[in-house]
């Protein structure tokens, strides 16, 4: 092997192992020690066991960070339905599209049928998927950056039709909805929701079905060769995608009691871009890790005041820049890998790959 | 009712000023194997997305089995048992190599076809794999599929219409891209996929190889038909002849 490298000879290389258990089959694990255990485990059970507790610890956390909390996972939410779109090569601009019309569906359930808060948001999901997808319809052969403007136009054009008919409450909006029992409800119906959609869309994604679909990102026009309607294949991911985007709006209609033209306003449509991105695309963990990097940061950044935007924009390009895997991978590699440095010049200088 | 299995009739289609397929007409029996050659630009690629469903013809008709499907979509082609492979082999290429075939097989027609015969989706993926020529126990079919070099992804096409169980099977360019050896070791296989009853459409530019297939060979210019008939007679044609050379002069 020829090498032509200038400056001096590196005295050590840095090495990368993967740790990992001790014997590995395709499903089975044998572990060998408690140790390996509380590696393979841990970096699951703790990020639930937090979760699920940090609604309790209303006292040590104070009602502000519960308030980020919320918005973190609604935003997580949102970044999911972002994540499962371009896994399927639809690039959405506008999850404020789905979150705003679970919003407002949220609110004119309210105020129409007076069904309560927690059948509302339960109605208020389906349907708004429901909607959202129908309204898509029409766009569904578009793809790439052609969906993305349209996303991105959709959330716009509603609002200003809500502001120049008057209709829905117009500018008002509708307020004195009714309101979730309290803050702890709140949190937990939240952390159920993002529990199940991370589930679900793993396991959709571990389907066959799902299998098609992410082979619809990479050459649709085989995976219509294979026999597949893709307008058809194209509605199912929008539906599954929209859901968690709409539970998020009906659940925030609720919770302010109040739904308007805000439900349609960017940061719906740019924060879960930006989480999905710097959390790490191509896993829906990267996604909710993105989020609950992202929003308290963001809250963190208030003491900038007006140069808020300018510090985040910063951040942001660092992270795309630094880390394009995103924090996810980038993460998981590191925990699954030992380095070590070995010196150069010793021993045998090149061992044959086994 | 004549019995050919698949009638054209003065199908066309122009882009803009181009009429890239006019006027085409021909008919090939249940389990023949019929190769369309002519020049680069002839209209080859145009007259089997027509027959698939790719494309939408300006004129004429096409009949599989005695059924209306000019027009048809292409997925409700695959349904019917037409299957294609492209010229360009383009994978799943995020997807291991066999997981390209089990999106195949997890089609409604592979599903309506082979049922539960199928079994594991992934075992009969790899069994798919191992008769178009991939070796069983190497790492390749639990590669990446972009990291396939170009030999293996025509053969990777032929496993994924393969999985749809097609009665009419239709190859862009099979063998463009895949070495000597390669090609000879697809052929047999292409036999015995003739043997069990698959009619074959051929669309080649390595006539010698082409020629131990197909039984006819049509031969396009400019989107016309221009002989037809076997290979041997074909090839002799004068006009034939020309549009090749002609084409040569001009490129």
């Amino acid at each position: 092997m020829s090498r032509e490298q200038a400056g001096p000879r590196p005295k050590a290389r840095r090495e990368r192992i993967d740790r990992g258990v001790k014997a590995r089959s395709d499903d089975v694990s044998v572990l060998a020690s408690p140790r390996d255990l509380a590696w393979l485990l841990l970096p699951r059970i703790l990020p639930l066991a937090a979760l699920f507790a940090f609604p309790l610890l209303g006292r040590l956390t104070g009602s502000y960070w519960q308030a980020v909390m919320i918005n973190t996972l609604v935003i997580a939410l949102l970044a999911l339905s972002w994540e499962l779109l371009a896994s399927v090569g639809l690039i959405s601009l506008g999850q404020s599209f789905f979150f705003g019309i679970g919003g407002y569906l949220a609110g004119v359930l309210d105020t129409q049928l007076k069904v309560g808060p927690l059948v509302g948001i339960a109605l208020a999901t389906p349907l708004g998927a429901a909607l959202a997808t129908v309204l898509l319809l029409p766009l569904l052969r578009l793809r790439g950056i052609y969906f993305g403007l349209i996303t991105f136009a959709l959330p716009l054009l509603l609002m200003r039709l809500v502001e120049t008919t008057g209709a829905l409450g117009g500018t008002e909006g509708m307020s004195g909805l009714t309101a979730l029992p309290n803050r702890t409800v709140e949190l937990y119906l939240l952390i159920a929701a993002l529990l199940a959609t991370v589930a679900g869309f793993r396991r959709l994604s571990a389907s066959d079905r799902g299998l098609v679909l992410h082979a619809l990102r990479d050459n649709d026009r085989a995976v219509l060769a294979a026999g597949f309607s893709l307008p058809w294949l194209r509605t199912q991911a929008v539906f599954w995608a929209a859901l968690p985007a709409s539970f998020a709006g009906a659940f925030v209609t609720h919770r302010y009691q109040f739904v308007g033209m805000p439900a349609f306003a960017i940061e719906y449509s740019t924060l879960p871009l930006t989480s999905a991105v710097v959390g790490g695309t191509g896993s829906f963990f990267g996604a909710v890790v993105g989020a609950f990097l992202l929003v308290p940061l963001s809250e963190l950044l208030r003491g900038f005041g007006s140069l808020r935007v300018v510090a985040y924009s910063l951040v942001l390009l660092g992270f795309t820049l630094g880390l394009p895997e995103g924090i996810f991978r980038f993460a998981a590699r590191k925990y699954a890998q030992r380095e070590r440095v070995v010196p150069l010049g010793e021993g045998p200088k090149c061992p044959p790959p086994s | 009712m004549s019995a050919s299995f698949l009638k054209v009739h003065g199908l066309s289609k122009a882009f803009g000023r181009v009429r890239a397929v006019d006027g085409v007409s021909f008919e090939v029996d249940r389990g023949e194997a019929l190769g369309i050659i002519g020049p680069n630009g002839s209209g080859k690629s145009t007259l089997i997305n027509l027959l698939t469903g790719f494309v939408k013809p300006d004129a004429g008709t096409v009949e599989l089995a005695g059924r209306d499907i000019t027009g048809i979509a292409a997925h409700r082609a695959v349904a019917l048992g037409i299957a294609r492979s492209f010229q360009l082999a383009r994978p799943f290429y995020r997807l291991p190599v066999y997981k390209n075939v089990v999106v195949a097989l997890a089609s409604p027609r592979s599903h309506r076809q082979l049922g539960s015969s199928l079994g594991d989706r992934d075992e009969a993926a790899m069994h798919l794999l191992e008769e178009v020529g991939f070796e069983r126990d190497s790492a390749i079919p639990t590669k990446n599929a972009g990291e396939l070099p170009h030999g293996y992804l025509k053969r990777l096409e032929l496993a994924r219409c393969l999985a749809l169980a097609p009665e009419l099977l239709v190859l862009d360019e099979l063998f463009s891209g895949m070495s000597l050896s390669e090609i000879a070791s697809v052929l047999p296989l292409l036999e015995r996929i003739r043997a069990a009853g698959t009619t074959l459409l051929m669309v080649e530019h390595r006539l010698r190889e082409l020629f131990r297939v197909v039984d006819r060979a049509l031969v396009l210019h400019f989107g016309r038909k221009i002989a037809e008939g076997p290979p041997r007679q074909v090839i002799a044609d004068p006009a034939v002849g020309e549009a090749y050379l002609g084409a040569q002069v001009n490129a």
